[in-house]
Order: structure tokens, then C-alpha cells, then sequence
């Protein structure tokens, strides 16, 4: 290992620009097929099975027939608009639920990714396990688990209705009586449970690199804990909080999965609807325009945001 | 230190630590619940302890086969996604071409884009080609969805990776084979292993893409997913739990394996 270690001389200077000779023109001509040698594989994989199925779903969600005669494409826009209006609530449903587990996520995570990057010193790795290791649990036995928890006679609600905080969720119609299973506080806890890690990291690995004699400067020149938060730790993490709302926002406004475990009919979301739409409906023309209207939805608002939160490093 | 004073220094340490219960009740309820003996199919409450479901983890029927069904896809998967990924990566770290930036965003979007939207598109085009869904459909989907993430992975790393050691390797008279195998490999490797890595949790826990792509073929999670409205059994649980255990084990030898690397490098 000792040539790994070496310590690295000065780079040569540049070699003066000479005709080069034929052998060599051929070399370097070859070596310009190589990157393109490499790509070839996982590019065609992904133009085959990830761009060519958006092509050609844009295509049939504007054509019109039934499964036994099979669909043609007729260039009928209306499916947009006949989904659109059928479906709008299960849109704006989703944005609220996804948009309001964004901000939860944040608001969770980010004492976390501050502890793990600043205070938990030898423990740092450990609890880096700890986020990351229920990722390697099947989510869904982690989701059936939420019904468990948050089941009708459990703990969990025999403690909030003792504190009669359920007749205030009540009141303000996120939670339904004394159940919290079925309501949208418990799809929005699924949602904000699930896609946590998603916020932590890019959070902690944000923080990490803030250097913590920033900290020590501030400080030194009177500012508050809390005013060095917001004045300094908070706008150095922002590439971490856009990439985190990014991670966390964009797959929980397509899943279906929270809302179908844990909520009812009345907390179905836009991926639901899709998914019945696909998969028991086999309406495939409406499946294919929701598709495509969440993700013009998704990208408009992504793109708002990404030029309000103004950070140029995204990807 | 007066104890409003300790709870207001240490608030920040507070919040994170009740996350960090809030990250793991779950598989805690998962654990404790895998030991139960429930009264009915529904395993919601506790009735009492039992090692039951531990020592017939497979009595159920259709769930170990699908468990199977799940870990083939998973390794092929893995393998594939890496591949793919891993030259994919040196060749967008590593050179200038035409068409980079157009590559960059493709791969990007399959990260940035709902699963539902994936899966269902990529289902219309099996379905309208005649492909029959099952084992291949599903390999071919988690390939494809796997496939950025392990990119980004490796790309990090090769990006981060001090080009002037493979020069030296060249000075001292390696072949590029020898570089390649000796200096670039090694030092591209935590990358590539985090890239696998990933791979294969997700595609062992992916049930949206694959719900469009499965057929009749029942992975894991489609398995998990059937059984919430019959009943979940006991079994479930156990399964949930040892992946647990598994991944923390893993985890934590890969750091520590890490740990004695750096300190010989370093040495």
C-alpha cells in the first residue's frame, strides 16, 4: 500500500503541442470511443426501459378504445381533462399531504442532522446506523407496524384522548372521533415516518461540512445560539435542505402506499388512483394522463422552488 | 447546573434523540411483535409470548417462496445495476464528451420522477409489446431503477479520487491492467459496494414499481402487502426482524473492516 500513500510530486508541466504521428492519431481517436464504450450498456437500459416507457405512455394517454378492441391513438386530449376534473381533490390531497410531511420531515430531522454532524461525537457512527439501518427493513412491515401503534384501543390513542389532544385533532378534522387509524394524521405520520431518512441525510451530510469555528466566530461576536442558527448554520445547510425537501417531497406525492394502509377511502391519494386505474380498472389512456399531469404538477412546483431557495447545486 | 438550564443546553441532543425513537419504534413493535401468539389471524394485540413463528418461520404458505422470489431478484439485480452502473460512472467522471450533460439528466430523472409514474409507464410498454409479466419483467424494472443510484454512488467517489496515484502506478512501470486492478479498483471500491448496497435493499423492498410489473409473480413486498387484508402472520414479523439484525450486522462490519483499512493505509 505504500504507492497509494506516496506522496504526490508536482504534475509535469504540459508537454509543448507537436504533429502528432499517425499511430498516435489513431490512439487518441480510439481513446475517444471509450466513454462512449462505457455508456453504452447502462445508457441503453435506461433509454429502453425508463425513456421509451414516458414516450410511450405519453402517447397512450391520448388514445381512446377498450381493452377488447384494443387502443388507438386518436389524439384525444379530453382524457386530461375529464381526469383532471374527476380527480382534482385526489391532487390537491396529495400535495397537502406530501407538502405537509415535507415541512414534518424537516422540522423532525433536522435536530437529528444536527446532533449526528456536531454533538454526537464517538457516537456519530452509530446513530448514522441506527438512520439508515430501518431502511433495510421491508417498509411495508415498518408501515403494518404504524397500525399497530396507532391502533384504536393502543396505547398511543388511549394517552392522546386522555389528554383530550384527539378532540382538538378532531375539531381541526385531521383525525375522526377517538380513531386516529383512517384519518389523515395517520397517512401524514406514515408519510413523515417513512421518508425521514430521506430528509437526514442530505441534511447531515450539508451539515458536516459547515466548518464549527463558525460557531465559535459567531459567538465571539455576540449572537445568540439561536441567532447563529439562523444567521449562519441554517443558510450554510440549505444544499441539503433543498436536496432533502426535494428527496422526501416528490416520492411521497406519488405514494400510495401510506394512504392505502393507513388511512380509508377518504385519504386516497393521486398514486392511488393511478394504481387502480392501472392495475383494476385497466383504464390505461386515464392512467397514463394522471401520470402525466403529477409530473408536470411535481415539475412546476419543483422548479418554483428550486429559483426560490436559489441554490444552483442540485444534482 | 440547574435542570432548566442542562434541558435548554442540551434541547437540540433532546429533539434528535426522540427522533431517532421515533426512526426505530417500528421495527421495535416488528421484534416484540414476532414473539407474540395472536388470538386471531390479526396480529394487533398482544396476546402472549411465543417462539413459534422463529421456529417455523417457513409454515406459512407462499411466503418463504416469495422471500426467495425476492433475494434472486435482488442479487441479479445488484449484479446487473452495479455493472452497468459502475462503467457508466467512470465514464462520466472520468472523460469529456459529447452528450455528457444530456447523460447526467438521464440519469438524474429516474431518481427525481414518482415511482407510480415509472412503473406504470414501463408496464404499458410490456403490456402493449405482448411481454409476459413475471421473474424477467421485474429484473429488468429493478435493473432499471437501480441503476442511478449506484452511478451517483460510484461517481462520487471516482470524482474524489486523486488521479495523480494511477500516474505514479504508470511511472512505476504498470501495465494499464495492473493500474486498473491494483490503484483504480481498490480505491473506486467503497463506492461501488455502497452502490451494491443500495441496490439491493431497494430492490428487495421495492413494491410500487414492481406491483405494475409482477404479473402473477408475488415478491416479498407484494407478499407483505397481500397478507395486510387477510391478516398479517407472525412470520411476517420474524422475517422483518432478522433483516434487522442482518443489515445492522452488516453495517457494522463493513465499518469496521473500513476502520482497520484506513488505520493500515494510514500506518
Amino acid at each position: 500500500m505504500t504507492a497509494a500513500t506516496a506522496p504526490a510530486t508536482d504534475p509535469a508541466p504540459p508537454p509543448a503541442p507537436a504533429p502528432l504521428p499517425a499511430a498516435l492519431k489513431k490512439a487518441v481517436r480510439r481513446r475517444r470511443l471509450v466513454p462512449y464504450l462505457l455508456l453504452l450498456a447502462g445508457v441503453a437500459w435506461l433509454l429502453v426501459f425508463f425513456a421509451a416507457p414516458m414516450v410511450y405512455q405519453a402517447s397512450t394517454s391520448v388514445q381512446t378504445g377498450t381493452l377488447e378492441d384494443g387502443f388507438k391513438v386518436t389524439w384525444h386530449f379530453a382524457t386530461y381533462w375529464d381526469a383532471l376534473h374527476a380527480y382534482w381533490p385526489h391532487f390537491l390531497r396529495s400535495l397537502a399531504y406530501a407538502g405537509i410531511a415535507t415541512v414534518l420531515c424537516l422540522v423532525i430531522g433536522y435536530p437529528l442532522a444536527y446532533t449526528i454532524a456536531f454533538r454526537a461525537g464517538r457516537w456519530r457512527n452509530l446513530v448514522l446506523i441506527l438512520v439508515i439501518a430501518p431502511f433495510f427493513t421491508s417498509f411495508l412491515i415498518r408501515t403494518l407496524a404504524w397500525e399497530t401503534i396507532l391502533a384504536d384501543q393502543g396505547p398511543v390513542v388511549t394517552f392522546l384522548n386522555g389528554i383530550h389532544l384527539l378532540d382538538v385533532t378532531s375539531w381541526l378534522g385531521v383525525t375522526q372521533g377517538d380513531r386516529v387509524l383512517a384519518t389523515p394524521l395517520a397517512v401524514v405520520c406514515g408519510l413523515t415516518y417513512n421518508f425521514l431518512p430521506f430528509m437526514i441525510l442530505p441534511l447531515y451530510t450539508s451539515l458536516e461540512r459547515v466548518d464549527g469555528r463558525l460557531h465559535e466566530a459567531s459567538g465571539d461576536l455576540y449572537a445568540t445560539p439561536f441567532t447563529t442558527f439562523r444567521k449562519v448554520t441554517f443558510p450554510l445547510s440549505m444544499p441539503g435542505v433543498v436536496a432533502g425537501t426535494l428527496l422526501t417531497f416528490i416520492p411521497a406525492s406519488g405514494d400510495y402506499i401510506n394512504a392505502e394502509l393507513l388511512g380509508s377511502t377518504n385519504q386516497q391519494m393521486i398514486g392511488n388512483v393511478i394504481e387502480s386505474q392501472f392495475l383494476r380498472v385497466l383504464d390505461y389512456p386515464t392512467a397514463a394522463a394522471l401520470s402525466f399531469i403529477l409530473m408536470a404538477v411535481i415539475l412546476g412546483i419543483v422548479t418554483l422552488y428550486i429559483r426560490r431557495a436559489g441554490t444552483e447545486e442540485l444534482v | 447546573m440547574s435542570p432548566i438550564r442542562w434541558l435548554r443546553a442540551h434541547l437540540v441532543v433532546i429533539a434528535g434523540v426522540i427522533t431517532l425513537a421515533y426512526l426505530i419504534l417500528p421495527n421495535a413493535v416488528v421484534l416484540v411483535f414476532s414473539f407474540n401468539k395472536p388470538k386471531s389471524r390479526f396480529n394487533y394485540t398482544w396476546n402472549h409470548f411465543s417462539t413459534d413463528a422463529w421456529q417455523h418461520p417457513c409454515d406459512v404458505a407462499g411466503m418463504c417462496g416469495s422471500l426467495t422470489l425476492s433475494l434472486r431478484i435482488a442479487v441479479l439485480a445488484t449484479v446487473g445495476a452495479t455493472v452497468l452502473g459502475t462503467l457508466t460512472a467512470f465514464a462520466l467522471a472520468r472523460y469529456r464528451f459529447r452528450g455528457r450533460a444530456a447523460t447526467n439528466m438521464l440519469i438524474f430523472l429516474p431518481m427525481a420522477m414518482p415511482e407510480v409514474v415509472m412503473g406504470a409507464s414501463l408496464g404499458t410498454l410490456f403490456l402493449n409489446m405482448r411481454i409476459r409479466f413475471g421473474f424477467w419483467t421485474i429484473l429488468i424494472a429493478h435493473i432499471m431503477f437501480c441503476l442511478s443510484f449506484v452511478v451517483t454512488a460510484v461517481k462520487a467517489r471516482v470524482m474524489s479520487m486523486d488521479p495523480r496515484l494511477e500516474q505514479a502506478a504508470q511511472d512505476l512501470y504498470a501495465t494499464p491492467a495492473q493500474t486498473f486492478l491494483r490503484i483504480t479498483l481498490p480505491l473506486a471500491a467503497p463506492g461501488i459496494a455502497a452502490g451494491a448496497l443500495l441496490s439491493f435493499a431497494l430492490s428487495f423492498d421495492d413494491y410500487i414499481i414492481t406491483s405494475f410489473n409482477a404479473g402473477n409473480s408475488v415478491t416479498f413486498p407484494m407478499y407483505v402487502w397481500g397478507s395486510a387484508q387477510r391478516g398479517t402472520p407472525v412470520q411476517v414479523n420474524v422475517i422483518g426482524t432478522a433483516m434487522f439484525v442482518i443489515a445492522v450486522l452488516l453495517v457494522l462490519a463493513g465499518q469496521l473492516i473500513g476502520r482497520r483499512g484506513r488505520r493500515r493505509v494510514r500506518g
